[in-house]
């Protein structure tokens, strides 16, 4: 009986949905044949580490100048840097700096990203070298002891196959992805970081904006230095720490119109609340 | 009644276009399913070209990006964590709807039963959180790492256990109570009555209750993510962490491309085909209960 009297509520609701959708796309065919108000598009394609901040930025664009489109894919950094060059995108987003065969191309940063190894805070290690984390992710090293921890074995988290931060992680201490055998694989850094505050026997790497936000919530882990440098957002920014890279859009020729103003809007400060919610580091200013 | 003994041609009209909306609609459900097939063949099919479909099962381990598309470890993850699951859920589940219709006061009964459709409700994303900062912390003190298989079998069965008793619980309530009074006038005591007439008697619907639990375990998907390790190896034991194909497609699917993506999708395919596989069956099984 209920879901009888329900139904024409449900019907009436879902026609209510479907009425202004209708219209939208009847009043989106109407303007784009009437030339003089066709909305502005941009195209941005590339990097999948990119492309969610780009698309938050987009967002926010859209809503301050009514009437353009900002059109994001994703597709890796080479996909970016191809679609720059044959023009299939006027924007491409690229996760790292650009080759010396790419300098036909215009970069800007509009953020820093950078990777350290977590553990629990519980953990007496409180620095290790990088051969002793290439030895841990191989599993030639399975102890805590072995490294100067406690006796207890180790728990090695990473990420799963196609995620950035792995590619990161892997080309600094020169790792095949095949090579690393891990004891929980998973997918993004806020999960890391749960399984590290859970476990005082593990260790993972996670993005050093993402860590230091959980350690300000009151999330019992550390970040481990790399190299003697502390792993700190301020270090990332002067360049001295050595996992981490710039998030680029780069563009076949310097930006102009819509291009050069949602550059600039992404480099704004204004905007840098949206690169700290995505876990990057913005700007130096 | 009425209605039936004085048909009006309107009445035909209404009953047949009543007949063509049922049949389109059963129509567009059964299009569905294998919409969905056709498309996970659609999408898959550049890297079957490639590599073939042998190579996914020959291949000793999964990864995607250096070529090596091995899915049997994960085979094995969806089938063990679901069988462990099922087999902690269902005397529980069982025992529970017994309990509610045989045991409990009317009153404790009622409470209880609401408290199960409570379980029922909560989301999968819940139980994963709660086994990841719960159960994974205790279970490595026991034996590290404590994302493992062990960890996603309890977590699972946790999850599918009030299924199995809310539909174990309506089809013993759907037992005639002729049948249980009967047995109770020939002098059958309450445990005796329980085990050989109203368990017989809605055997049918019990087997439901654990077909469908069985089906929530294999596609569940973010509590097995969390809660599992997600290597892709065969398990030495039940403290070894585990992939199923759920999560490798939960947790590479944002970030493939190209041939990866493809390959995710095969995954998508073999799973479609070990539900169609339970479907088959549990139609056997209630083939037989039937007839």
């Amino acid at each position: 009986m209920k879901s009888i009297q329900n139904s024409p509520f449900k019907t009436a609701a879902g026609l209510f949905l479907i009425l202004p959708f209708c219209l939208s796309l009847a009043a989106c065919s109407g303007s784009s044949t009437s030339q003089p108000n066709a909305p502005k598009k941009l195209v941005l394609t590339g990097s999948s580490t990119v492309a969610p901040l780009v698309g938050e930025l987009g967002k926010r664009y859209e809503a301050q100048h009514p009437g353009t489109r900002i059109d994001v894919q994703s597709g890796g950094s080479s996909r970016g840097i191809s679609d720059a060059r044959q023009g299939t995108a006027e924007i491409g987003m690229v996760s790292r700096g650009l080759k010396s065969d790419e300098a036909d191309l215009q970069a800007v940063t509009i953020a820093q990203d950078g990777i350290s190894m977590i553990v629990h805070k519980s953990n007496p290690i409180a620095t290790l070298k990088d051969e002793e984390i290439i030895d841990i992710y191989t599993k030639k090293t399975t102890q805590w002891k072995a490294i100067g921890g406690g006796d207890r074995p180790i728990t090695v988290v990473s990420k799963a196959e196609g995620r950035s931060t792995l590619e990161l992680f892997a080309k600094y201490f020169k790792l095949e992805t095949k090579d690393i055998k891990a004891d929980s694989v998973i997918g993004e850094n806020a999960q890391a970081i749960k399984l590290v505050a859970g476990n005082p026997d593990a260790i993972a790497y996670v993005s050093i904006g993402a860590a230091e936000y959980e350690i300000t919530q009151g999330s019992p882990i550390k970040l481990l230095p790399i190299k003697g440098v502390e792993a700190t957002t301020a270090n990332i920014l002067n360049g001295k720490f050595p996992i981490s890279r710039p998030l680029n859009l780069v563009t076949k020729a310097a930006p102009t119109g819509l291009a050069k103003e949602f550059i600039e809007f992404a480099q704004a400060k204004a905007n840098e609340d949206i690169v700290k919610a995505q876990y990057f580091v913005p700007l130096a200013r | 009644m009425k209605i039936l003994s004085k048909p009006s041609i309107l009445y035909h009209w209404r009953a047949k276009a009543f007949v063509y909306l049922l049949q389109s609609l059963a129509l567009a459900s059964g299009a569905i399913v294998l919409l969905i097939v056709g498309f996970l063949l659609r999408e898959s099919l550049p890297i079957l070209r490639q590599v073939g479909m042998v190579r996914f099962f020959s291949d000793r381990t999964w990864h995607p990006t250096s070529g090596e598309f091995g899915l049997y470890p994960m085979l094995w993850g969806s089938m063990l964590v679901t069988i462990g699951g099922v087999a902690i859920a269902t005397p529980l589940g069982l025992s529970s709807a017994i309990f509610c219709q045989y045991y409990a006061p009317p009153m404790v009964a009622q409470a209880y039963r609401r408290l199960i459709e409570l379980l029922a409700g909560i989301p999968s994303v819940i139980y994963g959180l709660w086994g990841l900062v719960v159960l994974v912390p205790l279970i490595s003190r026991l034996h590290p790492p404590g994302t493992s298989l062990l960890t996603g079998l309890l977590v699972l069965a946790l999850m599918i256990l009030p299924t199995i008793a809310l539909v174990a619980d309506t089809s013993l309530a759907n037992v005639p109570p002729s049948y249980l009074q009967g047995a109770a006038a020939l002098g059958l005591g309450r445990w005796a009555i329980v085990r050989s007439v109203a368990i017989p008697a809605a055997r049918a619907g019990l087997s439901t209750a654990v077909v469908l639990g069985t089906g929530r375990a294999i596609g569940e998907t973010m509590a097995v993510l969390m809660v599992c390790g997600n290597v892709v190896q065969m398990p030495e034991g039940l403290f070894s962490p585990v992939r199923t194909l759920t999560a490798n497609m939960a947790l590479e699917m944002a970030y493939a491309m190209a041939d990866h993506r493809s390959a995710l999708f095969v995954s998508g395919l073999v799973l479609m085909a070990l539900v169609g596989l339970l479907v088959a069956i549990a139609e056997g099984i209630n083939g037989e209960v039937y007839d």
